[in-house]
């Protein structure tokens, strides 16, 4: 086990906690900046597309790992974002400016929306958050000036000093980038004062307030934090997409970034990367597992969406950590070797919790 | 058409969600959790009183009585087996652990009954009857009928049988009822019973109209308005509630052309935003007030 002897006050909020860390993730940013130069395209892709979740993961886990407030509804930022990337881009936009008014856009959207329904508390705000989820789906529907409607509206493709962002390789670097500067701001917001202020009302309401927390703005600025993040998401969805259609920023996309944040692990940055590994490539493992079932099992549709739940389900009822508190168990077996508890991270049985009060 | 004749179908589609929303309401008022796959299990019902009636060709009286109880006893099992062991838990886990119920369930039907769109003959299918120049569909007729006998007996069960008082008081106050000697987790169960027996009758009922097929679980969804509007944890609410939603939606699609092109589909959810924004209370809530921050 790891002892860090504390020779300095700053070492308290350090971003990496110690050399290891930081050779491991030094070793991992370079694996990730030489990656392109071995594998062929469509993993390239795959990546990039697995980035794109990691962001929008992050965004959300601000909100619900952190805040803990659920949304049923974050696909509508995404859509925000991609609408309005694309948007602007088809009337001339540079790229960079482009992307930074859709992050500003979804950001102000994300508070518009947060200040009247982030005043309601628990299973209201789910609701309202589904409900948003539906009108804003709508919404991109209709205004077809503004999102093509139906027909759907082709993203078009920036060149980079004549380099084509379709070149796979320069994707992955804007996505790899995009994904870098998203956590290193997360961890920032999350050990500033505001991160603090998000942390204690998850843990109790009461208990922020009485320390002076303004438990409504705070509540809305992460909501807007979060839709901000999503947007920077959608806008490189956008480009991955190529084609936007109304029916992708559906109910099923914001339950899709639910899971992930459940799989990965409520309440760490590290959980929103695991969590999109795990979402990214699980279309590919259905399609595998399809193979060594029989094939009236196999060739039904309804296997995904039951996969998808039962996955859910399982997650929530057995490892309610996800896949970063199965690390952090495996992790401390190893340190602790013969010593290791289970009751370290035994779940603590309550009442029914009353909000009637 | 004329405005009564609106407001008939209104009212019969609005008795649909209406017990749906009681279904929530239920739980909701015992167990403090919220139940996403409410829409499912209606579902579920819609296609279990589909193999009973339209393939093994039971009497439809029979296969009703029979589908409502399969419906019932599943959701018994659902409660003792699942839900039971997130009860405590913060309300995200509980949200996430109906959704992802919900996904099953789905999944499961169109594994087991396939996505054919599947219609079965009930003694009501294509019989309309005119009053004054009104006419009225049997199947409509039949929805609002049942709803009224469904809410009757539910009143009944719950001021005057022995285990409605204990229900009633579980929901009251968990640790006094167990206290007092009252089986707080076998009410529980019994609860989700009752209401997934509900939702069951809502979708048996509904069947003649929508079809049978995965996509009508999204009733479950747009339910969520009445019972918001009927003030969450109110049971005539909940009917109300319903009943209101189901008659703006005929309404709304109606009117389109003076308002907006494709308002009826979201016109639940505007009612619920709108509700949750300058209301949230409800129009039958016991509560004082809903916390707001």
């Amino acid at each position: 086990m790891r002892f860090i002897f504390k020779t300095n006050y700053d070492q308290d909020i350090n971003i990496v906690r110690h050399n290891g860390d930081r050779i491991s993730y030094g070793l991992l940013v370079a694996a990730m900046i030489i990656i392109p130069f071995f594998i062929d395209d469509f993993y390239l892709g795959e990546l990039s597309y697995v980035f794109i979740l990691a962001i929008a993961g992050i965004g959300l886990m601000i909100l619900s790992g952190y805040t803990g407030l659920a949304s049923l509804g974050h696909a509508a930022f995404l859509g925000v974002g991609a609408y309005t990337h694309a948007f602007l881009l088809t009337n001339g936009i540079p790229f960079y400016y482009s992307i930074i008014i859709a992050v500003v856009v979804s950001f102000f959207v994300g508070a518009a929306i947060g200040f009247p329904i982030l005043r309601l508390t628990g299973m209201y705000l789910a609701i309202a958050t589904l409900a948003f989820g539906f009108i804003a789906e709508h919404i991109f529907i209709r205004w077809e000036h503004f999102t093509g409607g139906n027909r759907g509206m082709v993203v078009p493709t920036p060149e980079f000093g004549g380099i084509s962002f379709y070149d796979s390789a320069t994707f992955y670097y804007v996505c790899l980038i995009s994904l870098i500067a998203s956590m290193f701001a997360a961890i920032n917001i999350l050990r500033s004062p505001t991160g603090r202020a998000f942390v204690a009302i998850r843990d109790s309401e009461i208990a922020a307030q009485s320390l002076g927390v303004n438990i409504a703005r705070y509540k809305a600025l992460s909501f807007a934090i979060s839709a901000g993040f999503t947007g920077l998401a959608g806008a490189l969805l956008a480009h991955y997409i190529g084609y936007l259609a109304p029916d992708i920023f559906n109910i099923f996309f914001s339950l899709t970034l639910l899971l992930l944040i459940v799989v990965g692990g409520m309440g760490s940055l590290h959980g929103t990367i695991y969590g999109a590994i795990f979402v990214g490539s699980l279309p590919q493992m259905i399609a595998i597992g399809r193979d060594y079932l029989p094939s009236s099992i196999g060739s039904q549709p309804g296997l995904e969406p039951l996969l998808f739940g039962l996955i859910l389900v399982l997650f929530i009822l057995y490892e309610p950590l996800g896949i970063y508190g199965r690390w952090l168990k495996i992790k401390l077996f190893f340190e602790m070797f013969p010593t290791y508890k289970k009751q370290t991270f035994k779940k603590q049985k309550t009442f029914t919790k009353s909000d009637r009060v | 058409m004329s405005l009564i004749q609106l407001l008939i179908d209104g009212i019969a589609s609005g008795c649909i969600y209406g017990l749906v929303a009681l279904g929530f309401v239920l739980i909701y008022k015992a167990t403090e959790t919220i139940n996403f796959a409410q829409g499912d299990i209606l579902m579920l019902g819609a296609f279990v009183a589909f193999s009973l009636i339209g393939v093994f060709e039971l009497p439809y009286i029979l296969g009703f009585l029979l589908t409502v109880l399969i419906i019932g006893s599943f959701g018994f099992a659902l409660d003792t087996v699942v839900i039971r062991q997130v009860i405590g838990q913060p309300p995200f886990a509980t949200v996430m652990l109906t959704i992802g119920l919900g996904f099953v369930f789905r999944g499961f039907a169109s594994i087991f009954w396939g996505t054919d769109i599947y219609s079965f003959a009930t003694p009501f299918s294509g019989k309309i009857t005119e009053f004054n120049g009104l006419i009225i569909s049997y199947v409509n007729l039949s929805i609002i009928i049942g709803t009224m006998v469904l809410m009757t007996g539910l009143y009944l069960f719950f001021t005057l049988s022995k285990i409605g008082v204990a229900m009633r008081a579980s929901s009251e106050n968990q640790l006094a009822a167990y206290y007092m000697g009252i089986p707080v987790k076998l009410i529980f169960s019994l609860i989700w019973a009752i209401s997934a027996g509900v939702a069951a009758v809502a979708g048996v009922l509904l069947a003649p109209i929508t079809l049978v097929d995965t996509s009508i679980s999204l009733i479950g969804l747009k339910a969520f308005a009445a019972a918001v509007l009927g003030g969450f944890g109110s049971i005539p609410g909940a009917i109300v509630g319903g009943i209101i939603i189901g008659v703006v939606e005929q309404l709304c699609g109606t009117y389109e052309n003076y308002l907006f092109e494709g308002i009826r589909e979201i016109s639940a959810y505007l009612v619920l935003l709108l509700v949750l924004i300058i209301y949230p209370r409800g129009l039958f809530s016991d509560k004082a007030e809903v916390k707001k921050v």
